[in-house]
Order: structure tokens, then sequence, then C-alpha cells
């Protein structure tokens, strides 16, 4: 990024909401995410944390509101064209391509950085080699950094789970973003594998220098690496912060009345 | 470009042209005659239509039940370029092909555009209302000869064409032969690569390849017309070894007779739907006395296979010299080398 | 004068077809809303169930009986077949992805079709007169006896069996398999013997069509199916495929635009305005008439 783009934030979402039929799923939801930062995004479940990811990547167009990604203005656009402006992100159900191997997911991804047209694959000219060269040496040395080299060979579909859960964090990195979106990156994971993906959502954001926004229910993880919170409650904002304080947050509390009141909502 | 690969280009490479000149040799003996070669031509016609539907059913994994009338598009398209008669020779048979293939690929935009917003049953269905409204329309018109057909196109055989000293049949052989594995080549390697892991990827998971910023509607509407162009190929290739074109011989039954070919191979099988078109192709030939009972055999064997065997012959693998020749070592190279 | 009368003709027949296509489209949704399935065999049924229906006029006429009883034989030996196929070939399909049931429907529908093909030889045979030649006379406007039983019963059939379907233990577990078959499992519905019925009726209301059929246009063939199945279900996607009043609406519509097509058209560009019309709807709402929007879930 220049230095003249230095202080525009990475995405800034203003009073977006959609509704379904009359429902409204999400509403006046602001968010400004900085340079650098790591950010979490709680909420009980149903309360429209996914809706949010779907707005932002532009899986759903919103109903109202503006969206801006690294300044440019981004509601309305579709989910390749929001990936190509720098957002990139992760399911809350994995989804990857399961009959492609590792390494291919991967490239999938790198195809954004590769420049070689139809006709020069078809006849295999020498553009097609160096591009396809320097997109598996860029493709492996992502799956280095989430341990999976070993296994670049391998069906997707073969690897154990939280191997999948990296596999996809890859896949989405693979396409240079700015701000990457975990959904519930935690899900299904024991804690010692919890601890290992908080180790590596940090370094991912050193090494790559980018933005996280993750959603997550597990309060360790996002106690534990999230600088900011936000917090959603029937698809609106009910409150934004630094961890402390959002967790003694009288609303919050009460919102997740019937958990415990200090991040004990495990699942 | 790696040792691996440079060594497994060169071994399909060799494969390809041992093959060739047995065959010349065959037809030199007399063993290969003006019979066999065209039931090779047909073959190697119907190898380029199952590969091109490969794309779109296999790679891109939608079924499509209207390549029947892509073929005919090219085929109509071909033979009334050639009767025209504005490139004489066997250069308007080429230009006439790729003429074909290219209206066939419009035509496929014109429909994939609108048709690829719908996925699985639906796309099926609606490919089905397009491939029989081409042939409504090719029956309808005066210049494809209505619903009499197109007669006395001129067959390649009969062009006069002799390449080194081959007799004319040979020779009209050899052009439909190397257009087929030039064809094959060239959807294969358009497969392995970037564009081909996008189409890949859209079969797998359509959600995530947008979100891996594949554009989705791009990149189907790319397979669906890569597949239309070389069905129009084929059925250019068709027109001028039949000689005689009836809008009927395109209809419902043709294209799934391509999808069957397709599916028998293994969708997503390059070479699946190669062999799974030689012993489509021949063996009703083989077993003439039988002919009655062909598409009865077709039809229980589709059923059994999709109820024993859904991945068809060869599943999505590939079926490599280089891994036969190259020793087992290398066997993780199926996707990442380009071998075929 | 001469013009409207004309017109009201090409009504009538229009609904009479259409009524037909109900019938057969209501086998097409019925299926499709429980095992989302596209029934391809569904219109080679229909070609069985006028084959069967055929042999049992001889039958009947030869003992001087009805003719059109023919229909009862006809509907059992659908039904049954139409279990069969249910049986052999889509259950062990029923988990596997959708493009392998749809291929093997496909399979089943070659292989009736070439089966019948060696069986009964391909030529057309022609069929009796099932009901009278009498007919309803308003002035110089007459209505034929056949094409008022077609729609009369089609729309009894269509009342029946939406009541069924929403009144009844067993339709209200069709309905329950249909949104979910594992939850269905689980509250004690026989998942099973709840699809077979369901192709059981849908075969039965083909082999009604098929007499129905037959009696507008006497003659059989082995492929007489397919394109009747074609446009059958087509009046199914149009009015919302798995919504059985939605099977009527299109099959009318269907009809109607047939036969108008036919008659100040062309007879040659008909099956292209057939199929015209199922672009349109699968372009503009493929969800049909009736049908609401879904989206999958991310």
């Amino acid at each position: 990024m220049s230095e003249q783009t230095k202080n525009v934030p990475v995405l800034e979402a203003d009073h977006l909401g959609i509704s379904f039929g009359g429902l409204k799923a999400v509403s006046d939801f602001n968010m400004t995410l900085g340079k650098n930062e790591l950010v979490g995004l709680i909420g009980p479940n149903g309360a429209g944390k996914t809706t949010v990811f779907n707005l932002l990547t532009g899986v759903y167009a919103p109903t109202e509101g503006l969206l801006t990604i690294n300044g440019v203005p981004a509601h309305g656009k579709n989910t390749d064209q929001i990936v190509r402006m720098g957002v990139a992100r992760t399911f809350q159900n994995i989804r990857l391509f399961k009959n492609l191997t590792v390494l291919d997911n991967v490239l999938v991804a790198c195809s954004l950085s590769m420049h070689y047209s139809m006709l020069e694959a078809a006849f295999r000219l020498p553009r097609y080699w160096k591009e396809e060269k320097k997109a598996r040496s860029k493709a492996m040395e992502l799956l280095k950094v989430f341990h999976l080299e070993d296994c670049a060979d391998w069906k997707a579909d073969n690897l154990p789970y939280g191997k999948q859960r990296k596999l996809e964090i890859a896949r989405a990195m693979a396409t240079n973003p700015s701000l990457l979106l975990l959904d519930e990156p935690a899900a299904g994971m024991n804690p010692t594998e919890t601890q290992e993906l908080m180790d590596t959502i940090r370094l991912l954001r050193e090494k790559f220098d980018i933005t996280i926004l993750l959603i997550e229910h597990d309060m360790n993880l996002v106690l534990g690496i999230c600088e900011k919170i936000y917090v959603l409650d029937y698809g609106k904002l009910i409150a934004c912060g630094d961890p402390q304080t959002v967790i003694n947050d009288p609303k919050v509390i009460t919102a997740y009345l019937g958990a415990e009141e200090e991040g004990g909502e495990t699942k | 470009m790696t040792k691996k690969t440079a060594f497994s280009y060169g071994i399909n490479l060799l494969a390809v042209l041992i093959l060739f000149f047995v065959l010349l040799l065959l037809n030199q003996q007399g063993i290969v005659n003006k019979y066999v070669l065209g039931i090779m031509t047909l073959i190697c016609i119907n190898i380029i239509l199952a590969v091109s539907l490969n794309v779109t059913t296999g790679c891109l994994g939608q079924i499509a039940l209207g390549h029947a009338g892509f073929m005919s598009a090219g085929a109509y398209t071909a033979a009334i370029f050639t009767q025209a008669g504005v490139i004489p020779g066997v250069g308007g048979y080429f230009a006439g092909l790729l003429l074909g293939g290219l209206v066939a690929a419009i035509i496929g935009i014109i429909i994939g555009l609108p048709a690829l917003r719908l996925r699985g049953d639906y796309l099926a269905i609606i490919t089905l209302a397009f491939g029989e409204i081409i042939r409504v329309i090719i029956e309808n018109m005066t210049i494809t000869g209505g619903a009499q057909g197109l007669k006395g196109i001129k067959k390649l055989s009969a062009m006069g064409v002799s390449l080194f000293g081959m007799n004319e049949d040979f020779s009209a052989f050899a052009i439909v032969f190397f257009l087929m594995v030039i064809s094959v080549v060239v959807m294969y390697t358009m497969m392995v690569s970037r564009h081909g892991r996008a189409i890949l990827a859209i079969r797998e998971d359509d959600i995530a390849s947008e979100a891996a910023g594949v554009n989705n509607t791009y990149y189907r509407t790319l397979a669906f017309t890569i597949s239309a162009f070389f069905a129009g190929i084929a059925g250019g290739m068709y027109a001028h070894y039949i000689g005689i074109l009836g809008a009927k011989s395109f209809d419902f039954n043709k294209s799934i007779e391509i999808l069957i070919t397709v599916v028998l191979g293994g969708l997503g099988s390059f070479t699946g739907s190669v062999v799974s078109a030689i012993a489509l192709t021949s063996l009703p030939e083989l077993l003439r006395q039988f002919s009655d009972y062909r598409m009865l055999v077709y039809s229980i064997v589709l059923i059994l296979v999709m109820i024993f065997k859904p991945s068809g012959l060869m599943g999505t693998k590939e079926f490599s010299l280089t891994r036969l020749f190259g020793g087992r070592k290398n066997k993780s190279s199926q996707k990442g080398s380009d071998t075929q | 004068m001469d013009a409207l009368l004309q017109f009201l003709r090409q009504l009538i027949n229009g609904l009479q077809s259409g009524s037909i296509y109900a019938l057969v489209a209501l086998g097409y949704t019925m299926v499709y809303g429980i095992v989302k399935l596209i029934n391809f065999a569904h219109g080679d049924i229909i070609m069985i169930g006028a084959y069967c229906a055929l042999f049992f006029i001889t039958l009947l006429s030869g003992a001087g009986l009805p003719v059109w009883l023919c229909v009862i034989p006809a509907m059992v030996f659908c039904a049954l077949l139409g279990m069969l196929c249910e049986r052999v070939a889509y259950r062990p399909l029923r988990h596997s992805p959708r493009i392998s049931s749809l291929i093997t429907a496909i399979g089943i529908s070659l292989l009736l079709q070439n089966g019948a093909q060696l069986i009964f030889s391909p030529n057309p045979q022609s069929v009796p007169k099932i009901f009278s030649a009498e007919a309803l006379t308003f002035g110089s406007f007459s209505i034929s006896l056949g094409a008022i039983i077609t729609i009369v019963v089609s729309i009894a059939i269509m009342a029946g069996l939406q009541t069924f379907v929403k009144g009844t233990r067993m339709g209200k577990a069709m309905r329950a398999v249909s949104e979910d078959d594992g939850a269905s499992k689980l509250v004690g519905i026989n998942v099973n013997s709840t699809i077979q019925l369901t192709f059981a009726i849908g075969s039965a209301l083909a082999a009604i069509g098929s007499v129905l059929y037959i009696s507008a246009y006497p003659q059989v063939q082995p492929t007489m199916g397919s394109l009747l199945g074609l446009k059958a279900f087509v009046a199914a996607v149009l009015g919302g495929i798995g919504i059985i009043p939605g099977a009527m609406i299109g099959g009318l519509i269907m009809g109607i635009f047939e036969s108008l097509t036919k008659a100040y058209i062309s007879s040659q560009l008909s099956d292209a305005v057939v199929f015209g019309i199922l672009i349109i709807v699968l372009l503009v709402k493929p969800s049909g008439i009736l049908g609401k929007n879904t989206k999958e879930k991310v």
C-alpha cells in the first residue's frame, strides 16, 4: 500500500444493513477497520455475524448503507470483485475444493496474480511456464507457513480437520488480501489446536501486514488475540471497544444471559 | 519446462506417432481398408465430441443435454461454407471447420450467458430445450435444406488431398486424426492451467471459488464456449465425412449418446472419454448383428455403471504413459505435471 | 363470429391436451418434490401405460365390456412399474450426487423406450375409439365427450390429490419426507415406502394420462412418451415444480399455448414455442409461477 493511502481505513461499513423479505437481519452496522488491526466480532447464535461477513464480501448485496474497501466504494460488487479489492474470507463450515490437491486449492486463488491467456496455456507458450512456476513457488511458500507443504499433493478432502481449516486460510491468503475475514476459525478444535491457531493468526498479521476480522465463539481466543471487539445481537451492534470494556458492558452480559458472563460460551 | 514434463510430452507425442504409423502400415498392407478407415474417422469425431462435452460435464460439473445442437451448428456452417466454394479444396475445409467452431462457440455464449445462471437439473433441461430449438430452426431454414437435409457436401476424401504419397482415403483420415489429437491436447492443456483450475474450482464449490477470486460467470461461460467450439469443429468434420446432413440426426438422442460416452469414461477424465469413445464407436460395428439391441445394452450399462461405479471407467483420473514408463516414483504428479 | 368459434374450439383443444399435460406433470412434480429427481423415465411410463391400455382394450371389447375400463389395469401396471424403477434404479442412488441419479433416469428412459421397440416394434399401432363420438352441441358449437371427460377427470384428480397430500397421514408423511428424509425417519415415518407410494401414484396418474391421450390421438408407438413427457415436464416447471396446483396451471397454460400456436402461427414451430416458453420461465423465474425463490445458504 502506498504512503498516500496509509491512513485510509482498510474497511469502512457505514450504516450497512440487509433485510430478507421484511425481516431485518442486520441493520445500522458501522465498522471501521484500520491497517494491521486484529478485531473480533462476537455475539450470541443467530445474531447475524455470518450475515455481516456475507455483506462485507458481496455474497449478499446490502439493502442499505455504504461499504468502502481501501477507500473504494464496494457495495453491490460481486464476491470475486471484492476479493480483487483485497478482502478474503474463510467459511464457518469449511468449503474446500475437495477433489483438488492441496496445492491446486491454493493455486486457484493465486490465479488473480497470474498473467497468461488461454491461448498461451493451450499451446504452452513460455509465459505459461514462467507464470505457473512463479505461482507454484508462491503457493508452496504459503503452504509452508501453515505446515502443509508435505501434503501438497494430497486431495484436500483427505486432510485431517485441523489442516483443512488451515488450508482454507492459506487459500484466502493466496489472493493477497489486505483484510482477512475468518468465520469461526477455531470451531471444532481442541485447546492445543486452538492455541496453535492463535499463533498462526498472530504470525499472519505480522508476516503479511494484514488486517484480520474474526468471528469466534471461543472467548479465550477472542480475548487472547483481539485488540478490539464488536458485539452483535439481533442484527445490531450493541457494543464495541477493547476486550475488557466490552465483556464488562451490561448490555453484552444481558445479550449473553444464559451463558457464563466471562466468555463461557464454548461450542 | 521441467525434465519430467518434457519427458511426458515426448513420450505422449511418440505414442501418437507410433499409433499413426502402425495404422499407415496396416493401411498399406491392406488390413485397414476403406471401411475400417471410415470407422476410425468416426471414432476421431466422437472422441472430440466426448472430450468437448467432458469440459462442461466433467470439469465444470454441469450436465448439458444439447451438445448435438452445437455439433449441428458447426456441421451446417462448415458444409454451407465449403459448398459456397469461397476457398477451394482442403483450405476451404479447414476454414469451414474453424468457422463452424466459431459459430457453435457464439451460439454457446448466447445460450450460456443466460442458461448458466441455472444449475444442475435446470441447466440440463434448458440445454435440452436450446438443443431442440436449434434443431427446429435448422429444419425450418432454406439455407440448411430444411427437413430434406443438406445433400452433396464434398467429402474430405474426395478433395484430392494426397499427403506424402499416401492414398486419398488415408490422407483424409490422417487430417482427421491429427485434428483430433490437436483438439484433445488443446482442451487438455487449457484445463491444466489457471483457467482450467478455476473451472474445476467452480465444480467443487461455487461459493468458495468466488471467495477465492474466481469470476464464476466468466469461467462457466468459458467452459461452455470451449465445449461448444470443439463440438462445432467435430460437426464440421462429420459433415465432410458423411456428405449429407439431416437435422434429425442431431436430436436429443445424439446428445444423450455423447453424454453416455463421457459418463462411461468417467466424468472429468480426458483419457476416459477417449477410451470410451473408441469403445462405443467400434463395438456396435463389431457387433452389427446385435444392432437392434445396441441402445438397450447402452441403457442397461449406463444404469449399472451409475449404481455400481458412478465415477465411470476412469473416475476423474487420467491414464498416463509417463506413469507407466516413468516408474512409480512420480505417482503423485497426476495433476502437477502435464501428463497424458 | 366464425373467428370466435374457431378460437373457442382451439381453446377447448388446448384445455384438453393441457389437462393431459397436467396429469403427467403431477407425476413429475410429486417425484421431484420428494426425491429432487427429474424422472426422465416418466414420459416412457406413459408410453408403457398406453400399450397396456391398448392390450386391455382388445380384451375388453372382446368381452363386451366398456373399453374405458382399460384404465384400471393400466394404472396398476404403471404403478408397479414406477415402484420397480424406484426400487431397482433410484433407491441405490438416493444419496449420490444429483448428476448420477439424473443420468440413471435417462438410462431408465432409454431402457423402456428401446425395450418397447423390441417388444412392440417401432411402428405405430392405431387404437380403437375409447369414448363414443357423442358431443355436446350449443348451436354451431360442439364439445366432444372425450374433451369433457379429459378436463373433468383431471380437475377432479388434481383436487383429490391436493386433499390427499394436505389431509391424510400418508400425504403428510410425503410432505415431511420431501422436507427432510432424515428427520422423517426420526419421527417414525417409513421413508422408503413413502417414496414408493409417491412413485406409484405418479405412475398411476401417468396411466390415466396415457388413456386420455390415446383417446384424443388414437395411436401408440415406443417414442410417443418422450415429447409428451418433455412437454409435461415443461408444464411442471412452468407451474413451479414440487407444487401440485402448479402442475395443473402449468399444464393448462402449455396446452392452450400449444394449440393456439398450431392454429395461428405454425404447426412446425409449435415444439419450438413450447421449449421457448420453458427457456423464458427458467430465465425469468426458475421456481415457476407458484414457486418461491430460495438461495443457497452460505
